[in-house]
C-alpha cells in the first residue's frame, strides 16, 4: 500500500486540539510538544528532563512518560481524521518496550489512526529518537468515539 | 536502583517516601506507598498537574497509566527485596471509567514470578474498589 499524504481533514479543529492536548496540565507537566500532523497521522515529542527519569542510575525515562506520550499522540491521530469536534476516550492501550530511551535526547512519537469506525477508532504508534532506527516502544490503542457530552478543545473554555 | 538498607528501613517504619524519592517520575506524579494488611497500597493524591481534561475535570489517562506502572514496579521491589528496579517489557492498560478529581488508589498482584520475568496485574480505583477506574497487566524483566 502506498502512503500518499493528505492534509488533516479539518485543520482548524486539528490545530486547536493539538494545542489543547499539549497545554492540559499533565501534558505541560511532562513538557509535551506538537511536531506535525497529516491525515491519519500525528507526531508529538517529549524533551529530555531529569524529573521524568525512572532509574536515576541509568537516566532512562520512565515507562509512564511513554504511556502519556503514546496515549496523547494516538488520540491526536484520531482527530486528524475528524471533521467535527467530539470527545473520545481511550478504551485500551498496550505498549511494548523495545529499548530504553537514550538519556539527554527528546523522544518522538508518531501515531497512525488506521481504522476510524463509527464507534471505535484503532491506532498504532511508534516512539523513537533521532539518529537511531531502533524504536523505543510500540503502542496499539482503541478509542471510544463520542464517549461523552463533554467537549474537547479550547472552545468551551470558561463555559 | 533502590538501596536495600533504605527498603529495609522503609519496611520497618512503614514510611516509603524515601523509596519514592529515588524514582524521579514517581515523585513528580506524587505517588504515595504504604502497607495495608501486609500488602502494599498505592495512592495518587489528587493534584492539578495530573489533570487531563480540565472541563470535567478528569485525571489524564497517561498519569493513571504511569501511576499504575510505578505501583507495579514498587510492588515488585517490595516483594522481591531486590535492589534492581525491574524493566518493563510490555504494559497493557484498560480504561473502564474516567478518573475524577480525587485520590486514585492501586493494588497489585504478582500473577507469576519466574526467574527472569514477572507477570503483574494492577487495579486502580477511587471510591469503590469494586468499581475500578482502570485495570492493567504487565510483564517485567527481573534480571
Amino acid at each position: 500500500m502506498q502512503n500518499l499524504p493528505l492534509p488533516v481533514l479539518n485543520p482548524a479543529l486539528f490545530e486547536d486540539v493539538a494545542n489543547w492536548f499539549c497545554q492540559i496540565p499533565h501534558s505541560a507537566t511532562i513538557g509535551l510538544e506538537f511536531v506535525m500532523g497529516e491525515r491519519g497521522h500525528a507526531t508529538l515529542r517529549v524533551p529530555y528532563n531529569t524529573a521524568l527519569v525512572g532509574n536515576p542510575r541509568s537516566g532512562v525515562l520512565h515507562g509512564g512518560v511513554m504511556t502519556s506520550l503514546i496515549d496523547t499522540t494516538s488520540a491526536l491521530s484520531v482527530f486528524s481524521m475528524l471533521n467535527e469536534r467530539e470527545a473520545i476516550a481511550t478504551l485500551d492501550l498496550r505498549i511494548d518496550y523495545l529499548r530504553g530511551a537514550t538519556p539527554g535526547q527528546p523522544v518522538y512519537c508518531t501515531a497512525e489512526c488506521y481504522r476510524l469506525g463509527r464507534q471505535i477508532a484503532f491506532t498504532r504508534a511508534t516512539a523513537y529518537q533521532e539518529g537511531n532506527d531502533q524504536p523505543i516502544a510500540h503502542g496499539v490503542a482503541t478509542f471510544m468515539r463520542e464517549s461523552s457530552q463533554a467537549q474537547l478543545g479550547s472552545k468551551k473554555e470558561g463555559a | 536502583m533502590v538501596q536495600l538498607e533504605i527498603l529495609h528501613a522503609a519496611k520497618e517504619s512503614g514510611n516509603y517516601d524515601s523509596i519514592i524519592d529515588q524514582i524521579p517520575y514517581a515523585k513528580l506524579l506524587g505517588v504515595v506507598m504504604r502497607e495495608e494488611n501486609g500488602q502494599p497500597l498505592f495512592e495518587l493524591p489528587f493534584s492539578d498537574h495530573n489533570i487531563g481534561n480540565v472541563h470535567l475535570p478528569a485525571l489524564h489517562g497517561g498519569a493513571i497509566g504511569g501511576f499504575m506502572e510505578n505501583a507495579a514496579l514498587l510492588h515488585l521491589v517490595w516483594a522481591r527485596e531486590s535492589a534492581e528496579v525491574p524493566r518493563t517489557i510490555d504494559f497493557s492498560l484498560d480504561f473502564l471509567r474516567s478518573g475524577k478529581a480525587q485520590s486514585l488508589y492501586a493494588r497489585c498482584d504478582i500473577t507469576k514470578q519466574g526467574k527472569r520475568v514477572a507477570n503483574v496485574r494492577m487495579t486502580a480505583w477511587q471510591e469503590d474498589e469494586s468499581k475500578p477506574v482502570a485495570v492493567a497487566r504487565a510483564h517485567f524483566l527481573l534480571s
